[in-house]
């Protein structure tokens, strides 16, 4: 290999390959960063809300009329959409995953106002409430009928039972080894609510929050928790969107029917900064590659013009086109790896500033090779066209004077 | 001479139409990537009401609980309870003061046909026009007396005059609002603040609601706000009554304080309420009250996002490689021109006029990427509007001002002047006649 020779002739023209080493460097810092805050995101839209997605949809029903009989309504909705074919189940209910407004609340292990409390999102369901949402009971046993009361808006004290997720349950009790089912927890400073289920998930509404696998269910119907949560057999749901609420319209005319959406309407609208992140960082890789690949293409040539007499002097003196077109890709890749080098260190630096500054995932080790390979790959093709170029320089050229 | 210059420059940019082309593209797309998210962050970090925001100030009061603070490492609250907000607002000790909520409301039009739709409302005193600047198109504000009266008075938006009058003056008519009867009293002009400084809760960016009613309205009628409310300490029984006793934050408050003598005034109102609510047993942390202006107020709600910041760091450093390939190209081109310039030097050019011409053509480069750089820029705000399509709001955040094309066109002139002083100063070191010899 003529490693030796290349490497003298680079030292002799720093300035024109130390600007290509920086630009590939850069360009790594960039493309890493990207990636790891792209792979962040994916991770994060890749969790799953422990509903049944795909089969459920949600509708407000807004009643504005004084003096209705809410609890009537309610119940006689929630009759209808369970005797409507096609559906499985139905609840009415504060608020659901992804939905990005809810309730929340401290449950303590001790009663008292100076406890540390966790916190947890609240769903306020009926018996019905994890056959609709589709969580899995992993643990204990569902609420009955008659533990499920109606809500005094006068009185301030909670219902005594809860259904939690498994991991609000790991987070409370984190030396249990045996079950969460009959332990006793405390919400409002005060109230006791002994544990009697546990389900493996069902996520908080709000999908930026660090506690969100916290999540408990809680017995009680309550005026003005108006949300509908409905769930249908698999491949019914958008054929019963519009039935449902039209008949929930034509129900009554105290009330208005809103925010009809699907499970997949929503988890799009509550990632949609994740996703459009994923797409901008994309868009920027392919940009910066292309226009770095670009670059290398520009200046092998100049470099190739400028040489062609010493091309031709070598293609003369015996050196044959392979060897011709192997000087600039081993060029290449010397002045590709100071750059992969050094972009490698600005890569890890600009990753540890931003960890700290923007509280992101530190990037995975692995992101760094991938990134390496692929912009070696990058200066090897850009490289290319000019190398062949030069490598059909005559080698007539050596005897003409200019 | 110049414009000699100016002709040299264009035949060299001409002789090398590729390679002239990939310098404007760098320089265009970098620039692009740059300004679009610069954009973005102007208008999300824009002062919305420049010409008095240092005189409102966002009214705080920390009646959070004893053992741990609202906020780490000790925020106050930025909402305010009832029982504070009336007592406040009532003592009138600003030169303006408005205390308000979010809420909802349903409209049912008159026709027979038309369906009740649900829309954003704020009950707020009625000094909220007035400190605010809110523009009336027909009528105006309710006044103080209604707020004590409790009087059913509307103050409507542009965009739901046009909805359901079709722009028409609707002062004095009448409208149903769940079930109840409101007189219109107020028609705004179109009026949403970027970011929506009055009230940063939920979605700072969100549009203003399109309802305003007397706060004590809203009230009497047991409403509870459609924006943030929190507790640190049960509300307890009895309903409405016991949550507007409780310690149970939700309002928020501004004032307008002309001046900064009638800000530390204020201040110390606000100090000496705080010291005689302890002796009744409330406002157990210690004094930490704020009264921060729009401009700090928006700085600490933080309505940037981190991942404008994030992408705008990342622009910046694609605009630095956009750069150093401009930079490897001009050189390998002064390079080649070595033989050239030496000629030129020997024949009696000097480095000025070497330095002049080189430093035009860098310019005029710049210039066509600049240009470019708006239609990139312009074509990158499109590329985030369609991202975001299904967030009504993201229109108002997309939008190019004449402040931002200028900005693009000097950033593009500065990053190719930037990227041409290395060139050119190679260029103008080339010794004269050096190169002249056969090689």
């Amino acid at each position: 290999m003529e490693l030796g020779p290349i490497w003298r002739s680079i030292l002799r023209n720093k300035g024109g390959y130390l600007l290509i080493a920086l630009q590939i460097a850069v360009t790594m810092a960039i493309m890493v960063n990207s990636i790891a805050i792209m792979q962040e995101r994916a991770d994060e839209m890749a969790r799953p809300s422990g509903i049944d997605e795909a089969n459920i949809f949600t509708l407000s029903s807004d009643v504005f009329a004084p003096d209705v009989d809410q609890k009537s309504l309610i119940d006689e909705d929630l009759d209808a959409l369970r005797n409507m074919p096609g559906v499985v189940n139905a609840v009415a209910t504060n608020s659901f995953p992804l939905r990005q407004g809810g309730w929340s609340m401290g449950l303590q292990l001790e009663p008292g106002p100076e406890e540390d409390a966790t916190g947890t999102a609240i769903y306020f369901v009926d018996e019905h409430g994890i056959d609709t949402f589709g969580t899995n009971l992993i643990d204990g046993e569902n609420f009955t009928q008659n533990e499920v009361a109606w809500n005094d808006p006068e009185v301030g004290t909670w219902p005594p039972l809860g259904i939690i997720t498994q991991a609000l349950g790991e987070e409370m009790f984190p030396d249990e080894q045996g079950s969460f089912v009959g332990k006793t927890v405390y919400i409002n400073d005060n109230d006791p609510i002994k544990i009697i289920g546990v389900v493996d998930r069902l996520q908080a509404p709000w999908k930026g929050w660090t506690g969100v696998e916290r999540s408990m269910l809680v017995p009680q119907r309550r005026e003005g928790s108006d949300r509908y949560v409905i769930r249908t057999e698999p491949g019914m749901r958008d054929q019963l969107m519009p039935e449902v609420e039209e008949l929930l319209a034509t129900r009554s005319e105290d009330r208005i029917i809103r925010s009809v959406a699907t499970m997949d309407d929503t988890r799009r609208l509550a990632y949609i900064g994740d996703a459009a992140m994923i797409k901008l960082l994309t868009f920027i890789i392919i940009l910066l590659t292309t226009i770095t690949g670009l670059g290398i293409v520009g200046l092998a040539s100049f470099s190739v013009t400028r040489r062609t007499r010493q091309i031709g002097i070598r293609r003369a003196l015996g050196a044959t086109r392979p060897a011709i077109v192997r000087y600039f890709m081993i060029e290449n890749f010397i002045v590709s790896t100071v750059g992969i080098v050094v972009g490698g260190i600005l890569a890890v630096a600009l990753n540890v500033f931003m960890v700290q500054a923007f509280a992101l995932t530190p990037l995975a080790w692995y992101v760094i090779p991938i990134a390496m390979i692929a912009l070696w790959i990058v200066g090897q093709v850009a490289v290319a066209g000019p190398a062949r170029k030069a490598s059909n320089v005559s080698p007539a050229i050596a005897t003409r004077s200019i | 001479m110049f414009r000699y210059y100016l002709k040299l420059g264009l035949l060299s940019i001409r002789a090398n139409p590729a390679l002239s082309a990939l310098m404007v593209a760098a320089i265009a797309i970098g620039i692009g990537a740059c300004m679009t998210i610069v954009t973005v962050r102007h208008v999300m970090s824009d002062d919305p009401i420049s010409h008095k925001s240092d005189q409102l100030f966002h009214v705080q009061v920390d009646s959070w609980s004893p053992d741990e603070p609202y906020n780490e490492p000790n925020e106050a609250p930025e909402q305010l309870t009832y029982m504070d907000a009336k007592a406040l607002h009532d003592a009138g000790r600003a030169y303006r003061q408005v205390v308000s909520f979010k809420s909802g409301r349903v409209v049912q039009p008159d026709g027979e046909d038309e369906r009740p739709f649900r829309v954003d409302a704020r009950a707020t005193t009625n000094e909220f026009f007035a400190m605010f600047d809110v523009p009336f198109a027909y009528g105006s504000a309710w006044d103080r007396a209604a707020d004590l009266a409790e009087e059913r008075v509307v103050v409507l938006s542009w965009e739901i005059n046009e909805q359901l009058y079709g722009g028409e003056d609707s002062v004095g008519r009448m409208l149903t609002l769940n079930g109840e009867t409101y007189r219109i009293a107020g028609v705004l002009e179109y009026w949403n603040p970027v970011p929506k400084f009055y009230d940063l809760n939920n979605n700072p960016y969100e549009e203003s609601e399109r309802l305003y009613f007397p706060f004590s309205l809203g009230i009497s009628s047991e409403t509870g706000s459609s924006g943030n409310t929190n507790c640190w300490k049960p509300v307890g029984d009895g309903g409405y009554e016991a949550f507007l006793a409780s310690e149970c934050v939700w309002i928020q408050m501004w004032v307008e304080l002309r001046s900064e003598d009638e800000k530390q005034a204020y201040m110390q109102f606000l100090n000496a309420y705080v010291e005689e609510q302890k002796t009744v047993g409330r406002f157990a942390r210690p004094l930490n009250n704020h009264l921060r202006d729009v401009v700090e107020w928006m700085d600490n709600r933080e309505v940037v996002e981190d991942d404008v910041n994030v992408l705008l760091g990342l622009a910046v450093l694609f605009l630095v490689v956009c750069l150093l390939n401009t930079i490897g190209l001009l050189l390998a081109k002064v390079m080649r021109r070595a033989r050239d310039i030496s000629l030129r030097r020997a024949l009696g050019a000097s480095k000025m006029t070497l330095f002049a011409q080189y430093i035009i053509e860098a310019g005029m480069i710049g210039v066509a990427g600049g240009l470019l750089g708006i239609g990139a820029t312009w074509a990158g705000l499109r590329g985030i509007e369609n991202l975001y399509i299904e967030y009504d709001f993201i229109q108002h955040l997309v939008r190019m001002d004449w402040s931002m094309v200028m900005l693009a066109v000097v950033l593009a002139v500065i990053s190719a002047l930037a990227a041409a002083l290395y060139p050119t100063w190679r260029a103008c070191n080339i010794t004269p006649a050096s190169q002249l010899r056969i090689q």
